[in-house]
């Protein structure tokens, strides 16, 4: 009683790292749970990621088969309700990904699971188990509890645990595929890479990144001034890439590019956890945003709380002074 | 083709301040904008532009109160035939999963080739309804879509991964897909379709019409149980910059430039 499922993702022959952190998110409430933690690896080829997850978990269940060389979610589905009537375990943890977030809900309903999604947080209450998600882009957030029976289902946002070093010696097992021919009704196709832009904006320096906040497009003149005046590039937020004012390669995020410059400029952005995935690695973040509680000011180095377009015309200006 | 479309209308919070009022397990929403969630706004859009090109049929799917009228009706004027409105205070909304089983149970009762949701919703952004959806239904799916092409009885979606990786997967048909933003450029409804679409049928449904069982779908039929709803603590170690605007422009431009940031 009391185990924990951990659906590993990877994808072109990568092990993601949100395996590692909902391990460790699994370590952190197996003892009050009482039970093993056991890693789900669905694949082709993938014995070495087995190994390296048994370093993280009591056991390794893994499915071998080329039937399982990409994602799929009704593949993924069927394999993971199989193993869960199977081995009934307390709670299952798959990764808030693209991955995750197109097959969780659908094993929910299959398996009438008690199911929350995006969890950013495990906490005890009463020696219950309450996961922790959040409302409106992270400016609230919810402590939920199952009811009825387990198995209890969550998705886990990525980035949300840190993972940990490998200090366990699980068992390893493979187990036979639930799958004896493909399936007609989903296919994987391709994958397509990114297309490659005139900048790249993982290298820069100085980034200027724009969101929401900026409004419209013509406001953009007063960020390319600033973002000339000390030499910077400019990047945005999903907000600013979906409404046409930047192309794609210049999004941060998640769905983007990571950026790690020595400085970024947040302006008129809030912070959606997939935004602030991709740049709280910068050195220094300056954060201009008129809602003190905008969660970048949660990685921001420098607040500033006000309007925007009263304050960058004004920075602009003052930066162009003191370089001259 | 017959195409579903499901729309929410929700708050815009992005520069709001959002406060929890007395329940503790909601927020006050009295002084929030409201409008169509902007994924959906992308799925409407996406609807309409298949129907430009193949032929075929829309409608619309909105479960809320009668405010909820003003986002239907702006989709009604950008194309579309008709709505359903599911109004019932018995509907528990924050559940993704039992959203899922009301808009099923109104897409049940009539043939279908394509049911399209936002991918996320602005407020509650589970990401579930539209997979759960599928489950629901009985059909394929595939979730943040970026990119639709119709085939003979089937579809080709373009998914939208991580680090700007894109996952192109072939579906038979009927299925449910969920719309990334970014996916087309909405329209603005036109002038004319404003009026005709004040002529278009919008039937207002409640759970019984829809054979659905209160248990099935209220808050003590979920679950899950919401325990409460707080600020989170803003653990910010900025250095909070004060003044005017224009002090505060140039106290961080002398911190940039002379503190050695640049």
């Amino acid at each position: 009683m009391g185990d924990i499922f951990v659906l590993a993702e990877h994808r072109r022959g990568e092990l993601r790292e949100v395996s590692l952190e909902m391990l460790a998110a699994a370590s952190s409430v197996a003892p009050q749970l009482g039970g093993k933690i056991t890693a789900i690896l669905l694949g082709s080829g993938v014995n070495s990621f087995a190994e390296k997850l048994a370093g993280y978990s009591d056991k390794v269940l893994y499915v071998d088969d080329p039937l399982f060389a990409e994602y799929n979610s009704e593949k993924y589905q069927l394999a993971l309700s199989d193993l869960i009537s199977r081995y009934q375990p307390e709670l299952v943890m798959v990764p808030h990904t693209t991955q995750g977030v197109d097959m969780a809900p659908a094993l929910a309903v299959e398996l009438k699971m008690p199911f929350v999604a995006d969890v950013a947080g495990l906490s005890f209450e009463g020696g219950k188990l309450q996961p922790v998600r959040t409302y409106y882009q992270g400016k609230i957030n919810a402590d939920f509890a199952f009811k009825g029976k387990p198995p209890y289902l969550i998705t886990v946002r990525e980035s949300s645990f840190s993972a940990g070093d490998p200090s366990k010696q699980g068992t390893v097992e493979k187990i036979a595929s639930p799958l004896k021919e493909d399936i007609q009704y989903r296919k994987f196709v391709e994958y397509i890479e990114a297309v490659v832009g005139d900048v790249d904006i993982s290298q820069a320096e100085i980034l200027v990144a724009i969101g929401r906040g900026l409004r419209e497009e013509k406001n953009l003149s007063m960020i390319e001034d600033l973002a000339k005046s000390i030499n910077a590039v400019i990047a945005g937020s999903r907000a600013a890439i979906d409404a046409g004012w930047l192309p794609h390669d210049r999004q941060v995020g998640t769905s983007g590019k990571n950026v790690k410059p020595k400085v970024y400029i947040a302006i008129g952005i809030s912070g959606a956890f997939q935004h602030l995935a991709g740049m709280k690695a910068a050195k220094t973040i300056i954060a201009i945003n008129k809602d003190p509680n905008a969660p970048i000011f949660t990685v921001a180095d420098y607040a500033i709380v006000d309007d925007l377009f009263k304050v960058v015309p004004k920075l602009t200006e003052k930066l162009k002074e003191l370089r001259a | 083709m017959k195409m579903f479309v499901c729309i929410k209308r929700v708050p815009d919070t992005s520069e709001a301040d959002v406060k929890i009022d007395q329940t503790g397990k909601s927020v006050d929403s009295s002084r929030f904008s409201f409008g169509i969630n902007d994924a959906d706004n992308y799925a409407v859009e996406e609807a309409v532009l298949i129907k430009e090109a193949r032929g075929g049929e829309i409608k619309f799917l909105c479960i809320g109160p009668k405010d909820s009228d003003v986002v239907i009706r702006m989709s009604l004027a950008k194309g579309g035939e008709s709505a359903v409105r599911i109004e019932d205070p018995r509907i528990n909304q924050k559940d993704p999963l039992q959203v899922a089983k009301v808009l099923a149970a109104a897409i049940k009762r009539e043939q279908f080739d394509l049911v399209m949701t936002g991918c996320m919703s602005a407020d509650d952004s589970n990401m579930s309804v539209g997979v759960a959806l599928a489950e629901e239904l009985g059909v394929s799916h595939a979730a943040m879509v970026k990119s639709v092409e119709i085939l003979d009885g089937k579809i080709k979606v373009k998914r939208e991964l991580e680090g700007g990786l894109t996952e192109v997967v072939e579906m038979s048909l009927p299925a449910v897909i969920t719309i990334q933003t970014g996916i087309n450029v909405p329209r603005y409804a036109p002038v004319r379709g404003i009026r005709e679409a004040q002529k278009k049928e919008l039937k207002v449904l409640k759970l019984e019409d829809l054979g659905l069982a209160e248990e099935e779908v209220s808050e003590a039929g979920s679950r899950v149980e919401l325990m409460k709803l707080y600020i989170p603590v803003v653990a910010s170690n900025a250095e909070m910059i004060q003044g005017t605007p224009d002090e505060k422009a140039e106290i961080m431009a002398v911190k940039m430039v002379k503190g050695g940031l640049l």
